[in-house]
């Protein structure tokens, strides 16, 4: 361990992206943070396949966190970035906390497509309720911060992006510290063989509701900066394509390294506002070329471009790639 | 009592070529082990040569028969094409990982037949609605149907029987189903698995296009459409059983009878009521209705 990062770098690191923003032109600010919104919900995914289950549902959660917090803004005229942020959390997080031991009894492909289904029940809910706008959704009112409101786009822009930064960079650290733990590495080991972990005295099943709960928390707060973002919601948040994406990014990262998250998310991004300014109508192609390309070639994630050589150092036990390892049985 | 008749009616039509598509996929679960999420894209795919074929065809102002047989024709043609180009060119170089890369790996495959078919026929609908009057409107039971929906249900059942009779009456469906049950013992036994992996793969996609060239006549077709049918063929294998011919069937009336009697009775509820289904099954028995059980490897 004595070759990973100290907290305080991190930190720093974190500190020295927000100021960053300064000096960034408007464009990349808002595709910053998309970006960091979306490493947030793929972070979460990531947390979650470390138990060897990949989620194809989490847009159920980003979706629960988006309407949760735009239901609250219009209701009680709550417009502050970091209250939105916690609520969208909140909202997540006890949906996840709801579902998440019911679902930690399966695992693999059965795993993924019950989150699969139950993002989809929410999203035929969604777009047949006309209290909540139905598919067209609605809108929301700007963010403000700490009682103050930013008239100038620039700076609201610039607001909005320190705050994502820094949730997201922390939410970063968090789960830094999470997989270094006990715990961490216990949930490796239930991703290896659950039924091993039980003989030992651990509860599997407890081990994958709570990983499922942060996942949850994440993308809430992710849906949260996602509304933020467009200041509009509607069932598209929880439909499975959107939770495909978020699940893309985690393949991109690999579970190797955090950073890698939220470089595969920043990458993405550019290659999507890229191919959507020089060959519209072809981004979903190029996209899955590039998925393709990376899980042809780089298994474990981008984040073994730099991770491959320390761990094969340090440790024997190479990790396995991001959803490799464990079967369908359930 | 009528309406009792219509719903049921309506549930048979969705439920026949909601089975030629799910059909297709539980083949392809059963033998290659890939939850294929580009299920969906082979479907669309059918649907839009379909429309190019009856186009054609009726330019040249042949009977609409000449168009449905031309549809059917090219779309077997094509569809058996792209699945034994696919499964030999890509799906073979990622064999041997996990399942979950397998479907990110469809996925990506959903990805680009998505912008391939709005690159090659555009973004605005489509139609193709000569076959459509073929077989004029039929009475039944004081109810007005499309001759066309009716006949639907009488073609799925009998490629639903084919398929049955081929898996368990013949020698080549024997040798699939032993290397759905065991691929290596097959291996060991002289099968030539990968053989089996690239026709099972091919008529899987073969018959999401078809299902999709049947279904064409009655709809308009439109990016989306791949993404929606997926979701239903998918909640249909899931509730009948990965794998399963059977349970394909079951889950099929399921899903369609639960889509028609919403779409009468509760519109609001009609995706919602399919997941619930799907979510309930998944719950109590998570193999499916249809699933076999199979030993644990500890």
């Amino acid at each position: 361990m004595k070759n990973d990062m100290h907290p305080l770098v991190m930190v720093a690191l974190v500190a020295a992206v927000t100021l960053l923003g300064r000096a960034l032109p408007t464009w990349t600010l808002s595709l910053a943070t998309v970006a960091a919104s979306n490493a947030l919900i793929a972070l979460g995914i990531v947390v979650l396949a470390r138990t060897g289950n990949v989620s194809f549902g989490q847009g159920l959660f980003f979706a629960a966190g988006g309407y949760g917090v735009a239901l609250i803004a219009n209701a009680w005229g709550l417009t502050d970035a970091v209250a939105q942020v916690i609520i969208g959390a909140a909202c997540g997080g006890l949906l996840g906390l709801v579902i998440g031991p019911f679902i930690a009894r399966y695992s693999g492909i059965f795993f993924g497509m019950l989150t699969l289904a139950l993002s989809m029940v929410f999203y035929g809910a969604l777009v047949k309720s006309t209290a909540l706008g139905g598919s067209d959704g609605f809108n929301v009112g700007r963010p403000t911060l700490f009682g103050l409101s930013f008239a100038d786009p620039r700076e609201a822009d610039f607001m909005l992006y320190a705050v994502s930064i820094i949730v997201t960079g922390f939410a970063g650290i968090g789960a830094t510290f999470l997989f270094r733990s006990e715990f961490g590495l216990a949930s490796l080991a239930v991703r290896e063989n659950n039924l091993r972990v039980e003989y030992l005295g651990i509860s599997a099943n407890r081990i994958v509701s709570v990983n499922f709960a942060i996942a949850a928390v994440f993308a809430g707060a992710s849906g949260a900066f996602a509304l933020m973002a467009q200041r509009h919601i509607d069932p598209q948040f929880a439909y499975w394509t959107t939770s495909g994406e978020f699940v893309f990014i985690a393949v991109l990262a690999g579970n190797q390294s955090v950073a890698a998250v939220f470089v595969a998310s920043m990458a993405l991004e550019l290659v999507r506002s890229f191919s959507n300014l020089y060959l519209p109508n072809t981004w979903q192609l190029v996209l899955g070329v590039f998925l393709l390309g990376v899980i042809l070639f780089l298994p474990r994630g981008i984040g073994s471009l730099w991770i491959r050589n320390r761990r094969k150092r340090s440790t024997s036990t190479a990790k396995a790639p991001l959803t490799a390892e464990r079967g369908a049985t359930p | 009592m009528n309406f009792f008749l219509t719903i049921v009616l309506d549930g048979l039509i969705q439920a026949s070529w909601l089975f030629i598509v799910a059909l297709g996929m539980t083949l392809v679960f059963g033998v290659l082990k890939i939850l294929n999420i580009a299920h969906g894209s082979f479907y669309a795919l059918g649907a839009y040569i379909a429309a190019s074929a009856v186009t054609m065809v009726a330019a040249r102002g042949f009977h609409p028969g000449v168009g449905f047989a031309a549809m059917l024709i090219s779309v077997a043609l094509i569809a058996s094409a792209v699945g034994l180009l696919l499964e030999r060119g890509l799906l073979k170089m990622f064999y041997g990982r996990d399942e979950v890369v397998l479907l990110l790996v469809t996925y990506a495959v959903f990805l680009i037949f998505e912008d391939a078919t709005k690159l090659i026929w555009g973004v605005n609908p489509i139609y193709a609605t000569q076959p459509y009057e073929l077989f004029g409107n039929l009475e039944f039971a004081g109810l007005y149907y499309v001759g066309y929906d009716l006949v639907l249900i009488p073609i799925s059942a009998l490629i639903g029987l084919a398929i049955w009779f081929g898996l368990n009456r013949t020698v080549i469906g024997k040798i699939v189903l032993a290397v759905m049950h065991n691929e290596e013992m097959s291996v060991s036994m002289g099968v030539r698995v990968n053989r089996v992996y690239a026709i099972a793969f091919a008529f899987g996609v073969l018959l999401a296009a078809l299902a999709g060239a049947l279904t064409a006549p009655k709809i308009s077709m439109q990016p989306g459409l791949s993404s929606d049918v997926i979701i239903l063929s998918f909640a249909i294998v899931v509730i009948g059983g990965l794998g399963s011919v059977e349970g394909a069937a079951v889950g099929a009336l399921l899903v369609g009878l639960a889509r028609a009697a919403s779409v009468h009775l509760m519109p609001q509820a009609e995706l919602f009521m399919i997941y619930l289904i799907m979510a309930a099954v998944l719950m109590f028995r998570p193999e499916g209705l249809f699933k076999r059980e199979t030993a644990r490897r500890i």
